[in-house]
């Protein structure tokens, strides 16, 4: 961990508009939360919470907020000659990496996290710990997406392209039809922890996972950190190329 | 005193060779890079840098490999062409943590220091995207002076300054190079590197043009064979006059006026080519020759003054 690093990104995440991007999404969980909280009759909150978090936490806002936070750690640096400030150091590349990659999970934390556990306090308050299901895989859904986000900054100029196709297609689209592609959802794997916290009740609330847990914790392991560990050894052989 | 050392280096993109098997030393003093736009200056300088592997040779600092070997940059400071840099925060705030980057023992007199050589701690308090080009280049300049290395590299440092600004990093270089440090700057014009450097690379597309002593290179192209077009009422006896007097090593008639004079289209003029073997004496002879042979001159004009034509000729050498 390297703190000067740890700084400018802070400043490049969350300088100009950047962060008032990253506020819009919570904002609109949290407006949707209190709507819903004061509408809808409390036989059925739990039922209501349980698709908004879903559906609109897990499955959206936190993947974009992942994308947006992973990329932005490094993506605007690489493209605009600027990581050359932090690689003509004598710094190791993975401290780069690492560093980089926990102020990307802070900043998912802050705006995803966080927002969740507030928005199923408010739905369903504390009884069936929805709040800590889905808060709780919120968190890991964004530990894994940042890293897997920032090694695609390093490796492509389009990485946000392909972070949305993974996020929204293959998440989303190709895992409604094709059984097989959602067993490598990050989505699904968070869902996995979701429903170990949710407990007995997440069978009758309909919380649902393509993959047991057990498999799920070890892949989202080896996701972050195989994704760290490669996103250090590229950044160690990123080329630059002046202007000509 | 630190030595670079490229061997037999040579990069391609695909089938486009940027770099063409190019071999150097870069010793202490300020040593100019010069070449057109394009010519891979700032290839050889990213390899130097170690942001760019060579597709076959070697770059090394003081025997040891640049490519993925980050202590390296210990020793160099690099100042890139590129002008991203960390835009929502100060100058001061910049240069601190390059300071702090390297892990020097007092990072703020450090900093303090470097944005006083490139005279910029009075708007140091300023966020960079409110500088001008040339402030963004001192500043670039002050990063990679930060601690204070004995190997400089900058990518066309000159661009977007202004005149004192530009006198003022001279200075800089010339003093840097004096003190021992092995300093290259690349460059596209030769006034520059005339100006500073002690020693002179010339690329030319890829490939190494010439090396050595700055004089000796300038004499050289100095001396090269000027070309000229001329447009005049007879360019056939202008050609046999000016061969006769053998200022000129070689005439071509171009254009209509290869025809017999007499056919001449006035609309169509054609054109003589000459180049001069005694580029001093063919200006001064010239007119003469015409006078001599009743001859007018409409148009004299030097055919080859871009720097392009100059490097070409040393390469063809």
């Amino acid at each position: 961990m390297n703190a000067t690093v740890a700084q400018l990104t802070v400043r490049t995440i969350l300088g100009r508009r950047r962060a008032l991007l990253l506020l819009a999404l919570p904002v609109v969980l949290l407006g949707l939360s209190l709507i819903v909280r004061a509408s809808v009759g409390a036989d059925s909150r739990n039922e209501v919470t349980v698709h908004l978090l879903g559906a609109f936490a897990l499955a959206t806002l936190v993947p974009l907020l992942g994308l947006i936070a992973g990329t932005g750690a490094i993506g605007p640096e690489i493209d605009d000659g600027s990581i050359v400030y932090l690689l003509a150091k004598p710094v190791n590349r993975h401290s780069i990496v690492v560093s980089k990659l926990l102020v990307a999970i802070a900043v998912v934390s802050a705006f995803g996290a966080v927002p969740v556990v507030v928005a199923g306090l408010v739905l369903d308050g504390t009884t069936d710990r929805l709040w800590l299901g889905y808060g709780l895989g919120a968190l890991v859904a964004g530990i894994a997406y940042s890293a897997l986000f920032l090694l695609l900054a390093v490796l492509t100029r389009n990485a946000v392209v392909v972070g949305l196709i993974y996020a929204l297609v293959w998440e989303t689209v190709i895992g409604s039809f094709v059984p097989g592609a959602q067993a490598l959802s990050i989505q699904q794997w968070s869902l996995a922890i979701t429903r170990v916290v949710v407990g007995k009740r997440a069978q009758a609330l309909d919380i649902t996972a393509s993959v047991r847990p057990q498999i799920a914790i070890p892949l989202l392991i080896v996701v972050t950190v195989g994704a760290t560990v490669y996103a250090g050894n590229r950044l160690r052989s990123l080329r630059l190329t002046g202007d000509e | 005193m630190t030595v670079l050392t490229l061997a037999t280096v040579s990069r391609w993109y695909g089938n486009v060779v940027a770099v063409n098997d190019v071999t150097m030393t870069i010793g202490p003093g300020v040593t100019g890079l010069l070449g057109p736009n394009g010519a891979g200056k700032s290839t050889l300088i990213h390899m130097m840098a170690g942001f760019l592997s060579p597709s076959s040779g070697t770059v090394l600092i003081d025997g040891e490999q640049v490519w993925r070997n980050e202590s390296i940059y210990r020793l160099i400071g690099l100042v890139p062409e590129r002008e991203g840099m960390y835009d929502v925060v100060t100058g001061w705030a910049f240069v601190l943590a390059n300071a702090r980057l390297h892990r020097l023992p007092d990072p703020e007199a450090a900093a303090r220091r470097a944005l006083d050589l490139v005279e910029m701690s009075d708007v140091s308090g300023r966020t960079i995207d409110t500088y001008s080009k040339g402030m963004k280049q001192r500043i670039k300049m002050a990063a990679g002076l930060v601690h204070d290395p004995t190997v400089l590299l900058l990518d066309e440092p000159f661009n977007g300054m202004d005149p004192r600004q530009r006198l003022h990093l001279m200075d800089l270089l010339r003093s840097m190079g004096a003190s021992g440090r092995t300093v290259l700057f690349s460059s596209h014009i030769l006034e520059e590197v005339e100006e500073i450097a002690d020693t002179i690379e010339v690329m030319v597309a890829g490939r190494h043009a010439a090396s050595g002593d700055f004089r000796e290179i300038r004499r050289l192209m100095t001396e090269r064979p000027h070309q000229y077009t001329v447009q005049s009422s007879d360019d056939r006896s202008l050609a046999a006059a000016v061969i006769a007097d053998g200022c000129a090593s070689a005439v071509e008639l171009v254009g209509p006026s290869a025809a017999p004079s007499g056919r001449i289209h006035q609309a169509e003029p054609g054109e003589l080519r000459v180049q001069a073997s005694d580029h001093g004496r063919f200006v001064h002879v010239l007119p003469q020759l015409a006078r001599g042979s009743g001859i007018r001159l409409f148009q004299v004009a030097p055919a080859d003054e871009s720097l392009e034509s100059v490097f070409s000729y040393l390469v063809n050498r």
